[in-house]
């Protein structure tokens, strides 16, 4: 098992036909990815990639099944790609696309809400259950099937653990890029949470970066709850404050939610903290090797 | 990105928030002029010269003077512009070069005639991450740092949630002005104030609002005496009217040039430069030149498609930086190949020609050997590495 996509899943590709679309619709397939067709308004009943094209997204629920979505639209269109999965009845949509205006995700958020739909991202790099799925643009390779569950905010962050969990022999079960704005679907202590039911997850890897206080909730949470080993790594320890690094969210507001103070409440909450980005994959083995 | 104070006015006038008059001047010639002017439409001799720049605190490091008349205006003007203002909040704070002001606002005295009857205020808009919805605080301790008085007085500062469907409410805006103790004249017109000032903070995608004071004058008026407004560069698309209001000389000359290239640079004061692809990425390879016993000189996100022209570019921005002593370039292929990037990286190299300080260069990913076989080969002073730690190592070796 694994948590959110696995080889069942039925999925497509929103901004199906564009560059980015086509592109990673491509790798996804390659990797192995139940890619059941793709949605672009206006090229509705064409063959794109083999797979057939709906005009919405309600089409490609009724007749392919639908479950899941991965979104390659711009920002401008995105938020409103996003609602239109949640209200075709997308049980899960992952949104890749990068610089949504944030007052426009307030009110997806709102929207996803009411709708029961799950989001991951935006601006993530998606998600992977190695060897059965992968829904986001990570390199597949990289991956290996095992029992080890991955949550981050970052992109190559993202692959440089799973990679030197890869490097190590350690497998992962799902690897979970939850994005980098400063709203987002799915937060670090809920994919912690879908981890640590997963009973085919043995150990969880969780990269947080500065801003917000996500790290901290989930890491509450697993003190409260948690039966499985957490590795804890906080990128930015040198980001000077007020700045925003790259991503949206990433900008230290107060002295909470600098990357030292992140660290701390993780250590007192359980979370093996690991000071050194080179470090992450090592810490997660030797906790496996204590099991 | 962030408004001076005067365009933060401008835009607040503009959805009906009162705003205390003033009028923008460059020079002492031009400040003459708007306060005669302002004089005119306020009929008093009394006038406030305010710095602008982008930094709280200016009244601390002497940017903002009340006038009584010309002649005093004439002096406060001709100190203020051209100087170089510490404020607190300037880089390096009192201790540092301070930021050159420019511009500044001949404002009206909004606490005339009667200072004691006015009341200061303190009201922000922001979105709140935690809840996922806009949130106006305010405060009856206006005029004051808000950050201190949380801390000493919380139950001083209040929030009000707005829900994202339904937006503020009529009720939500008189909690608030009779939580801050006011009614009558007074009471109505702060409703409409936070009416207007919500309006206009969804109406620019603004990502902060922070009205500090907003002003009971003494006839029972409201007014923003002074704004900081930070919008949201992801919305500024749609707002091709504020985009424009972009005041480069408040940044930093070199993240303004690779800006304009595309690349997301911020400049610090250590003497590592790093070139990274991805954010987070980018801010781990940082705190591990720091455990490397160097200091990061730069955040720098090359994105997606490290090519050549990118690279090229990365190297010559960081170059620019006298500190830099080495660089670490550490790229991620995912997408990208790795020996693509090597042969961008070993171009680079070639046609920049005189690059003095050493380079650790570690590519990880797709095609990772091959990129390390290629610099290895390329006869250039390159140090190259595949795993991070190795990389870090090499950054401790070259700096000693």
């Amino acid at each position: 098992m694994s948590v959110l996509v696995n080889k069942h899943s039925r999925i497509i590709v929103q901004g199906f036909t564009g560059n980015e679309g086509t592109f990673h619709a491509t790798q996804m397939i390659e990797y192995g990815t139940n890619v059941v067709g793709g949605v672009t308004p206006g090229k509705g009943g064409q063959k794109h990639l083999d797979k057939p094209v709906f005009n919405t997204v309600a089409d490609a629920v009724s007749n392919e099944g639908a479950d899941t979505s991965i979104i390659f639209v711009p920002p401008a269109f995105a938020p409103d790609a996003i609602m239109e999965a949640a209200e075709a009845g997308i049980k899960l949509v992952v949104a890749i696309t990068e610089g949504i205006p944030v007052q426009d995700m307030v009110k997806v958020k709102a929207y996803l809400d009411a709708h029961h739909t799950r989001m991951i991202g935006p601006n993530c790099p998606g998600i992977i259950t190695p060897g059965e799925a992968k829904v986001g643009i990570m390199p597949g390779f990289i991956h290996k099937p095992g029992r080890i569950g991955v949550v981050s905010r970052s992109g190559t962050l993202t692959y440089e653990a799973v990679d030197q969990l890869t490097k190590l022999g350690i497998g992962q079960s799902t690897c979970i890029g939850i994005g980098g704005d400063p709203i987002i679907g799915t937060t670090t202590m809920e994919a912690v949470q879908l981890l640590m039911e997963d009973p085919d997850t043995d150990g969880i890897i969780m990269i947080g970066e500065i801003g917000g206080n996500m790290e901290a909730d989930a890491a509450k949470w697993v003190k409260a709850h948690g039966t499985k080993p957490v590795v804890g790594f906080i990128a930015g320890q040198t980001a000077p404050k007020g700045r925003t690094m790259g991503h949206a969210g990433a900008i230290i507001g107060g002295t909470a939610d600098t990357a030292e103070a992140k660290m701390k409440i993780l250590s007192e909450n359980n979370v093996h903290v690991v000071v050194s980005p080179a470090d992450i994959g090592k810490r997660m083995a030797e906790l496996l090797s204590l099991i | 990105m962030n408004l001076h104070e005067y365009q933060g006015k401008d835009l607040l006038a503009s959805y009906g928030v009162a705003i205390q008059r003033g009028i923008v001047a460059s020079t002492l010639e031009e400040a003459i002029e708007a306060y005669k002017k302002l004089k005119e439409e306020t009929g008093t001799d009394y006038c406030v010269v305010k710095a602008q720049i982008h930094a709280g605190g200016r009244g601390k490091g002497g940017g903002v003077k009340l006038c009584k008349n010309v002649d005093e205006l004439k002096t406060h003007a001709g100190n203020i512009i051209g100087m170089m203002l510490k404020t607190p909040q300037t880089p390096g704070g009192m201790e540092g070069p301070g930021k050159l002001v420019s511009k500044v606002l001949i404002a009206e005295d909004s606490y005339a005639p009667d200072f004691s009857a006015c009341k200061e205020f303190y009201i922000s808009i922001l979105m709140d991450r935690e809840s996922k919805r806009n949130v106006i605080i305010y405060s009856t301790e206006g005029g004051m740092n808000i950050e201190e008085v949380a801390e000493k007085t919380p139950h001083l500062v209040h929030k009000e949630f707005i829900d994202p469907v339904l937006g503020l409410q009529a009720f939500q805006s008189r909690k608030i002005a009779f939580n801050l103790g006011l009614s009558g004249k007074s009471f109505k017109e702060m409703t409409v104030f936070i009416t207007s000032l919500y309006k206009a903070y969804l109406g620019s995608d603004a990502s902060l609002f922070e009205i500090n004071p907003a002003l009971k004058t003494g006839d029972d008026r409201i007014v923003a005496v002074d704004s900081k407004v930070r919008l949201d560069d992801n919305a500024l698309f749609r707002h091709p009217e504020l985009a424009i209001l972009r005041d480069t000389t408040e940044e930093d000359p070199t993240e303004v040039e690779a800006k304009e290239s595309d690349l997301n640079y911020i400049k610090l004061d250590g003497n590592v430069g790093c070139m990274v692809n991805g954010a987070g990425l980018a801010m781990a390879t940082m705190d591990l030149i720091k455990q490397s016993g160097g200091s990061p000189a730069n955040f720098l996100d090359v994105g997606g498609t490290a090519d050549a022209q990118r690279v090229e570019k990365g190297f010559r921005i960081i170059l620019k930086d006298d500190n830099v002593k080495a660089i670490l370039v550490n790229i991620f292929g995912g997408i990208v190949r790795g020996d693509r990037v090597a042969q961008g990286i070993i171009d680079a190299y070639k046609n920049i020609g005189d690059i003095r300080v050493p380079i650790i260069v570690r590519l990880q990913g797709t095609n990772a050997e091959k990129a390390k076989s290629l610099i290895d080969a390329s006869g250039l002073k390159v140090h190259s590495a595949v795993q991070f730690k190795e990389a870090a190592d090499l950054v401790k070796q070259v700096l000693k």
